[in-house]
């Protein structure tokens, strides 16, 4: 069973969110890393680089696949995870603590369009 | 095949030669200015001769080829390489033409070019070929230029998308986009032919044409071919043979009576020219007549595409004439269907009837999965058979079936070799249905065991490095 | 007539599949074909040849043309092929593999490509080598894609005019139909023109610069503080190169390149008209995701052995479709054996010995060949390798005519009117000399 942790917002294509002081953290949720198994390389934007709620902002890969990441809510990336680069087990280790990016939102609204943890919790069932 | 572990690196010797050169008896030229050279010499092996035939020979023991065995793997038609073939291609005077010597030195080269031309048409109904791709995705991005040239040279530039099926080789969506077309899928049916209302739902003056391989990549004839094309031709869009399947259709159907505009070959598939552990191979494009203007404005190599291919591949078409053509493609189907028809009954066949070529199974009926331990799966069989001494078919393609095993058995093998390889499938089967663990260790063999993908993956050492 | 040698069925052995499958005849595995395309074309091949007959056609094909001495190189160069290669290319379990994608029993072809990756990386002083492209033209039009690719939103490409015209041709095929437009940098004073180059970039929107090292007029170009240039702008450098000269030239890499690209050929593989060659690419490591075609990395099996597998395949076009910054699949596995082989044997020495015996027979045919009076030397004092090239005071037919019967494949006109001339270690002092009669008495 896929780990789905409360107080989180979730987007359909796996991805979660937290608000921390206005922030966006994103990564992507234990079920998706339980789908794609070995992760081997994260590819991530820049610091800087705009990012659109529901586009494309980077792609996870394993040995014989390669999953797009598409942006939850819309913004600036403020951080990016560098640590990612070279240990990209770690979002296998625990998908909640391997954050990806940190955006600072244009529209914190677009949040509202998102599932919380048991709506999500449901869709992966 | 046994483990050999070094790398010509660690043969090398400070001081060790391994080549002969004349003496140099021209005068000595002022040297380069220094700061147009290398700081220090390149690290290349200092290796003898001997040192170096030894060691490619035991690299090459590790090695399997056609020759070594049964090579079922689908859709890259592992036939039998001859070997006239190899002789030809090395004849010092094809060897030793230089790509920019004009028409009236290269007069044996352009025969070569025009038999090969005028064969080809002949067997696919198509008008001309170039010869300038080097591999079939070469030939495919070819065609797709050819494709848009054709359009644009008519003024019509609203045409960038390109119909894909659902179980398209996966260099077709690729190819279409470093072309700048956009790919659309249709699906198939559930008898794993297009569906035809489908398409006409995506048929509109934005569609450039559509991409079909016939058989498909399940190695099945998409029969509703002739209302397919009309329906694109209707839409004002070019059809695209996608020729990696040609072999089953040899001599038998020709892909320009079938309504197709633009095609490419493999010649290191269907015309037996070795396919040297990943090239070169060679792509030429062919393309009715109305189509024949757009191939100047397109150039996707350095000079006439490969050579040495193209000599293989038309003394193959010399050697067999025009009997032994029409038997490729009748053989290859046979022997596709006698194998599936044998393991049928073992492996889960999604869709039942003749098959071409080659055919899909969706892994094993029994993969003996039970509490705690894991069924096999269609990697495990490969990797099983392996310790048999055949080659694996092509595994997880197409990605219709998610345990696809794809099998194209060719024409160059026996009923013997056939026989013995059923037998081992079978035994393969048996041995999933009662002991699958054992198949997850597969292959115990071979002279490695399955390597650590993951661990080469995330950390990339992708050279050596002398100390 | 007998049936082909290539197919080992029997009459019986056909009848038994077909009873098996539980059919009538072969036609019947046929029977989803619509009857409108089936067997309606009747072949005009013509009848089988025997092997000695296929032989004696080819040989007399081969007979046509005279066998010629080459003076010429413009992207393809008459180096010699030490005997091994050939031998080693051709056995069996290299010759008829195919892509190592069942690594257990390919480990032969994995570890060639793997030491071919460190001899690429080694001359062109880059991280990271793919295992080959088809050619260098088309590893040059990868080349753009990738710059594309690597700067994100940039769309415009900058080739020197100093390339190979038809590096250029391809290049820009490629561009139009992948949507990317393409500036010209013009030579000046024998190498691609700084200032140009400065002006170009300026314009904005530039994703990479594509420069020879050795260009069209055989120059060994100078590309001080291009590098810092190029970057300074945002843009991705790449040097198209001769991979022997590379032995001893200085390296893309320590020009501060991002890409290196060109043609294997010079690495002993036959002229063969054109082909098969070999691409080759290597990139800094920060590039290396975004590098087309197949990567072999070294890894250990279950127990321990060092092992070789294909990797980074998320890359492909097999994984990402049409998302992949390149379709190519088969490349020129053969060819990189080939010249793996090449650069075994010959060593940094060999290497070494190959240009320095080319230099001296090319400088020594320019002055020999100038001293005849017959040319202007339109780069004086600019620095080259192997090949040149001459202003002829007159125009050249009569010249190339008497080359020609002579059988020496000289002298070959480029666009701008000049000859190009070029000089390998095959060449000999007499071929020179002889050469330079017949140009002195034409």
């Amino acid at each position: 069973m896929a780990k789905v942790e409360a107080g989180l917002r979730y987007s359909e294509s796996h991805e979660w969110v937290r608000v921390e002081d206005g922030i966006a953290v994103i990564g992507v949720t234990d079920f998706a890393q339980k789908e794609m198994g070995d992760i081997t390389y994260v590819d991530m934007p820049e610091e800087g680089d705009e990012v659109v709620k529901g586009e494309e902002f980077g792609a996870l890969e394993s040995v014989k696949a390669s999953s797009d990441l598409y942006s939850p809510v819309s913004g600036k990336v403020v951080e990016v995870n560098t640590g990612l680069e070279d240990a990209p087990e770690a979002v296998n280790a625990d998908a909640f603590a391997a954050w990806i990016i940190k955006v600072e939102m244009s529209d914190p609204s677009e949040l509202d369009d998102l599932m919380d943890a048991e709506a999500y919790k449901a869709a992966t069932e | 095949m046994k483990y050999y572990n070094e790398l010509i690196f660690e043969l090398s010797r400070k001081g060790r030669t391994g080549y002969s050169l004349p003496v140099n008896r021209f005068p000595a030229a002022e040297g380069l200015p220094e700061g147009l050279c290398r700081q220090s010499a390149p690290e290349l092996p200092e290796v003898s001769e001997p040192d170096v035939v030894r060691h490619y020979t035991n690299l090459s023991q590790m090695n399997f080829g056609v020759d070594t065995g049964f090579y079922p793997l689908g859709s890259c038609t592992m036939k039998y390489n001859p070997k006239i073939n190899e002789e030809i291609a090395a004849m010092p005077s094809f060897a030793g033409l230089h790509p920019l010597m004009h028409a009236g030195l290269t007069k044996g080269a352009l025969e070569v070019y025009k038999g090969l031309n005028r064969a080809l048409a002949e067997i696919t109904g198509m008008y001309t070929f170039t010869f300038d791709p080097c591999a079939g995705a070469h030939g495919e991005l070819t065609g797709l230029m050819i494709m848009r040239q054709y359009h644009m040279q008519r003024g019509d530039y609203g045409r960038r998308k390109v119909i894909v099926p659902d179980s398209a080789h996966g260099t077709n969506p690729a190819s279409a986009a470093v072309c700048g077309l956009e790919v659309v899928e249709v699906k198939s049916l559930p008898d794993g032919r297009v569906d035809v209302d489908a398409l006409k739902e995506l048929l509109d003056d934005t569609v450039a044409g559509m991409m079909m391989t016939n058989p498909n990549t399940l190695g099945l004839f998409e029969n509703r071919i002739g209302e397919i094309a009309s329906l694109v031709h209707k839409c004002g869009g070019l059809m695209y043979y996608d020729g990696a399947n040609m072999n089953p259709l040899m001599g038998v159907v020709r892909p320009g009576d079938m309504g197709f505009d633009i095609m490419h070959l493999n010649l290191h598939k269907t015309f037996s020219t070795p396919h040297g552990g990943g090239g070169p191979g060679s792509g030429p494009v062919g393309v009715a007549k109305k189509l024949e203007d757009c191939l100047g404005e397109i150039r996707v190599s350095g000079f006439h595409g490969n050579f040495g291919v193209i000599l293989r591949a038309y003394a193959y078409i010399l050697m067999l004439g025009r009997q032994n053509l029409a038997k490729v493609g009748e053989y290859s189907v046979l022997a596709a269907n006698y194998v599936k028809e044998c393991l049928k009954d073992v492996y889960k066949l999604p869709i039942d009837g003749p098959c071409k070529h080659e055919f899909v199974f969706d892994g094993l009926l029994d993969d003996g999965a039970r509490e705690g331990v894991p069924g096999a799966t269609t990697l495990d069989v490969a990797k099983r058979l392996l310790d048999y001494g055949f080659h694996a078919p092509t595994i997880y393609f197409p990605l219709l079936f998610h345990q696809a095993l794809m099998i194209e058995p060719t024409e160059t093998e026996s009923k013997e070799t056939l026989d013995r390889f059923i037998e081992v499938m079978r035994k393969i089967a048996a041995e999933a249905a009662s002991d699958p663990a054992m198949l997850h260790d597969a292959p115990h063999s071979t002279p490695v065991s399955r390597p650590d993908e993951t661990a080469a993956a995330r950390n990339p050492i992708l050279r050596y490095v002398m100390s | 007539m007998a049936q082909s040698a290539y197919f080992p069925h029997t009459e019986e052995d056909v009848q038994a599949m077909l009873e098996r499958i539980g059919v009538k005849d072969i036609d019947q595995l046929y029977a989803d074909v619509p009857a409108r395309y089936f067997r309606k074309h009747a072949c005009k091949l013509p009848d089988a040849l025997s092997e000695q007959e296929v032989r004696d056609f080819f040989t007399s094909l081969g007979s046509m043309d005279p066998k010629m001495k080459v003076f010429v190189g413009y992207g393809a160069y008459d180096h010699y092929t030490p005997s091994v290669i050939p031998y080693i290319t051709s056995r069996s379990e290299f010759l008829t593999a195919y892509t190592p994608y069942q690594c257990e029993i390919s480990q032969g072809t994995l570890r060639y490509i793997f030491e071919y990756q460190s001899m690429v990386c080694s001359l062109t002083g880059m991280d990271v080598s793919n295992a080959s492209l088809y050619d260098g033209p088309t590893a040059a039009a990868e080349a753009m894609m990738m710059c594309i690719a690597c700067t994100r939103k940039k769309t415009r490409v900058l080739l020197s005019e100093g390339l190979l015209p038809h590096v250029i041709a391809v290049v820009e095929t490629y561009a139009r139909f992948h949507g990317v437009e393409i500036g010209h940098v013009p030579v000046m004073g024998g190498r691609t023109c700084p200032n140009c180059l400065r002006a170009e970039l300026s314009k904005g929107d530039v994703a990479g610069v594509i420069m020879p090292q050795i260009n069209r007029f055989g120059l060994i170009e100078d590309h001080s503080g291009y590098a810092e240039t190029i970057h300074a702008s945002g843009a991705l450098m790449v040097e198209y190169c001769d991979p022997s000269a590379l032995a001893v030239l200085k390296t893309p890499g320590e020009w501060g390149a991002d890409i290196a690209v060109g043609d294997g050929q010079p690495l002993g593989i036959p002229l063969c008209y054109g082909g098969p060659y070999l691409g080759f690419m290597a990139v800094r490591k920060d590039y290396m995701r975004k590098m087309p075609g197949r990567i072999v990395g070294q890894t250990v099996d279950k127990e321990g052995r060092r092992a070789f597998v294909l990797t980074l395949q998320a890359r492909e076009q097999h994984i990402r479709r049409e998302k992949a910054t390149s379709n190519i699949c088969s490349n020129e596995s053969l060819m990189a054996l080939w010249v793996t082989v090449y650069m075994s044997l010959m060593g940094p020495g060999g290497l070494r010995e190959v240009n320095k015996l080319s230099y001296d027979g090319a400088h020594y045919l320019k002055e020999q060949l100038l001293s005849t009076g017959k040319f202007e030397d339109p780069f004086p004092g600019k620095p080259f390798l192997k090949e040149f090239v001459l202003k002829p005071r007159e125009f050249p037919g009569l010249m190339q005519r008497n080359l020609e019967q002579a059988g020496y494949f000289a002298a070959l006109e480029t666009p701008e009117g000049y000859v190009n001339f070029c000089v390998t270690e095959k060449r000999t002092r007499e071929e020179v000399d002889a050469l330079v009669k017949i140009v002195r008495e034409a």
